[in-house]
């Protein structure tokens, strides 16, 4: 089993001050092995997006460890996360955060313009990555003129230009109607094929669920359990072994947790 | 990973110049702030400059190794008078080869159709190293010999009211005939010059009889300066000897510093820039802040502080450089236009450049609140947007 590339223990984390302080993490333990495409589901606000802006080196947390490629980022100051943040972690957003006033292929191209890699390779690169994304016929198009499955794709080829070991996406299809959402999905889960880099999704929408290998679910800062799609196969096997994290709510066999979920999928699963 | 030292500019200055050309209407507040911040410095500078030399314009023209000044002269127009018999007592100095007198100050000139005009007059011999009307185009020099002649410039013609050659008047209720014209021999204190033979021109002024104002010396060749002037100073009382630069300086410091001209044209240029810079600050803070959501993004994918800095910084240099642009076509405007004027606005290559310096310096000042505004960003934000 490869090393996970994010490994975070016990985390947990206060936002806010005073009178309005909420305990958003509760002791959290989640790694995030490459080769996966992990969803991390639950109620609104149950601490979703606080998790992933702590794996993505985005938040401190206020007690608990996370290391990426196994190096613990405590104390590390906001340039080094950045440093972190920029050559290992691809982020994709809900409302996607192109920058509309470049074109696709800039958009693209800043993820390595910003590591100084030199625009030649860059732009090739760049280009490259639009073209595995289905967008070479679009990479002059700015953002505005783009639909919005278009610039998640778009998005989607800036967090793997630079061979990021970590993608993590907050809620990517969230924005788009079904089709699009598809789309994305089976991007990240082709994605998630390299055995180098894991995909955490964050998602509300069930059609997301076939291209899980793995679910997380949270409520009110906590891991609840955690279910594996291989199971759809009947294959139960490796659930206890698959991973090196902490399971706290989850006692292994636990089949009625997971099992309802799987047969609620919409759509069949890519092929991996 | 690490990043490599050479740092792609191309997308930072791509994205700097969009986010300046995005919102319009506020680039051209910007550009406009710049362009009166930089032009109100550019005329201020530019008197100063033209008022420098226009105070030394006579003391530059005075062909003289050594001035004898009376004691405690402060400038060029000084009216303190020196003993006539001084240029003898000179004259009697080793190495002395020519002490010309020359003879200044104020008259009045009648205007030929009506009023007097106060007037600056020159006297010198027409003989010898004196101090001589230049950039002669009428008239010429031998004609000042004739009875009355005095020389005026072309600039003053209407104040004058003459309009040519041989046009008669009276300075001080004595003739006065127009033998010469010259071109743009202007004084900083808009009073006109006349030059005039010494005797004619003591006799426009009234001077009391035995007086000059300054006696200009000239050195055979191959004497010690410094002995000279040591030798004069002790044999001549109540008066000062000076060297051309050193009466320059005197007068300059008189006319620019001791009346507060010079202070005041410094300190108009000074509110220029501070002006100039807090129109700039504020539009690149305000720019900075419509586009904080694409900082913040940059911020998550993890580019460094130092390259949104350079994206601000980018900006800031840009609206400086067109700003600049637009300022110095104007500035070369307004020089031309006031070219043949009293006071003309001069436009040097250092102050050119200093002006340049001062804009980029004035925008990167600027852009010191926008970088502190994004240093802080929260990269998280891109999360609840
Ligand atoms: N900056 C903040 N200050 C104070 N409280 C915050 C802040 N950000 C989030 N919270 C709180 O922390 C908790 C977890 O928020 P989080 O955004 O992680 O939830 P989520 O699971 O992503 O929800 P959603 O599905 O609605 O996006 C919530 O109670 C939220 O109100
Ligand atoms: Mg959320």
């Amino acid at each position: 089993m490869t090393a996970p590339v994010i490994e975070a223990t016990d985390i947990t984390k206060t936002l806010g001050a005073g009178a309005s302080q909420v305990r958003a993490l509760n002791g959290v333990s989640l790694a995030l092995t490459g080769g996966e495409l992990t969803l991390l589901m639950g109620p609104s606000g149950s601490g979703k997006t606080t998790l992933l802006s702590i794996l993505g080196c985005m938040l401190t947390p206020t007690s608990g460890e996370v290391r990426i490629l196994g190096r613990s980022i405590a104390g590390a100051p906001p340039g080094q996360l950045a440093e972190l943040r920029r050559d290992h972690i691809g982020f994709i957003f809900q409302n996607y955060h192109l920058l509309p006033t470049l074109s696709a292929l800039d958009n693209v191209r800043l993820a390595l313009d910003v590591r100084g890699e030199p625009a030649g390779t860059a732009l090739a690169k760049a280009k490259d990555v639009l073209a595995t994304v289905g967008l070479s016929h679009k990479i002059n198009a700015f953002p505005r003129q783009l639909s919005g499955g278009e610039q998640q794709r778009v998005a989607i080829a800036r967090a793997i230009v630079g061979d990021a070991s970590a993608i993590l996406a907050d809620e990517p299809t969230g924005a788009l109607d079904s089709e699009n959402g598809h789309a994305v999905m089976l991007l990240l889960s082709r994605i998630a094929r390299d055995t180098n880099r894991g995909v955490l999704v964050v998602t509300h929408d069930p059609r997301a669920l076939p291209f899980a290998d793995r679910i997380i679910h949270m409520e009110d800062g906590r891991i609840l359990n955690e279910e594996y799609s291989t199971t759809i196969n009947g294959k139960r096997d490796w659930f206890d072994t698959a991973t090196s994290f902490r399971r706290p709510k989850v006692t292994a066999g636990d089949e009625a947790d997971w099992q309802p979920a799987h047969e609620a999928m919409s759509y069949a699963p890519a092929a991996k | 990973m690490k990043a490599r030292p050479t740092m792609s500019t191309s997308l930072i200055i791509k994205i700097a110049s969009r986010n300046l050309l995005q919102d319009r209407l506020r680039f051209i507040a910007t550009i406009v702030g710049i362009v009166f911040s930089i032009v109100l410095v550019n005329i201020q500078m530019g008197l100063f400059l033209s008022f420098e030399r226009m105070v030394t314009t006579m003391i530059d023209h005075a062909p003289a190794d050594l001035w004898i000044v009376p004691f405690g002269t402060k400038c060029f127009e000084d009216p303190s008078l020196l003993d006539a018999q001084d240029r003898t007592k000179a004259l009697a100095v080793p190495g002395v080869s020519q002490a010309t007198p020359v003879m200044i100050g104020f008259s009045e000139w009648t205007v030929p159709n009506g009023g007097t005009t106060p007037v600056f007059v020159i006297g010198s011999d027409e003989s010898g190293a004196g101090l001589h009307p230049w950039n002669v185009t009428q008239g010429d020099t031998a004609s000042l010999s004739s009875p009355n002649a005095v020389a005026v410039d072309a600039t003053y013609f209407g104040r004058l009211g003459i309009t040519k050659l041989g046009d008669t008047t009276e300075i001080r209720g004595q003739k006065a005939r127009i033998s010469e014209i010259t071109d743009g021999i202007r004084s900083f204190t808009t009073t006109p010059y006349v030059f005039a033979p010494l005797a004619r021109a003591q006799a426009y002024m009234g001077t009391p009889p035995g007086k000059v104002s300054y006696l200009l010396v000239n050195l055979a060749p191959n004497t010690d300066i410094a002995a000279v002037r040591n030798q004069l100073q002790t044999k001549l009382s109540k008066v000062e000897v000076l060297t051309p630069d050193e009466f320059r300086n005197r007068s300059r410091n008189f006319w620019l510093f001791g009346t507060g001209a010079g202070a005041a044209l410094f300190a108009g240029a000074l509110l220029g820039a501070i002006v100039g810079t807090v129109i700039i600050a504020q539009t690149l803070y305000s720019s900075t802040k419509d586009h904080l959501n694409e900082f913040a993004t940059l911020r998550a994918i993890g580019s460094s502080n130092l390259y949104i800095n350079k994206i601000i910084i980018s900006q800031a240099v840009l609206s400086a450089v067109i700003g600049f642009a637009v300022a110095a076509g104007i500035g070369l405007i307004v020089v031309g236009m006031t070219a043949r004027t009293a006071l003309p606005i001069v436009m040097t290559p250092e102050l050119t450049g200093g002006l340049f310096l001062l804009t980029v310096l004035m925008c990167v000042t600027s852009s010191v609140a926008a970088v502190v505004q994004v240093v802080r960003i929260d990269p998280a934000r891109v999360f609840r947007q």
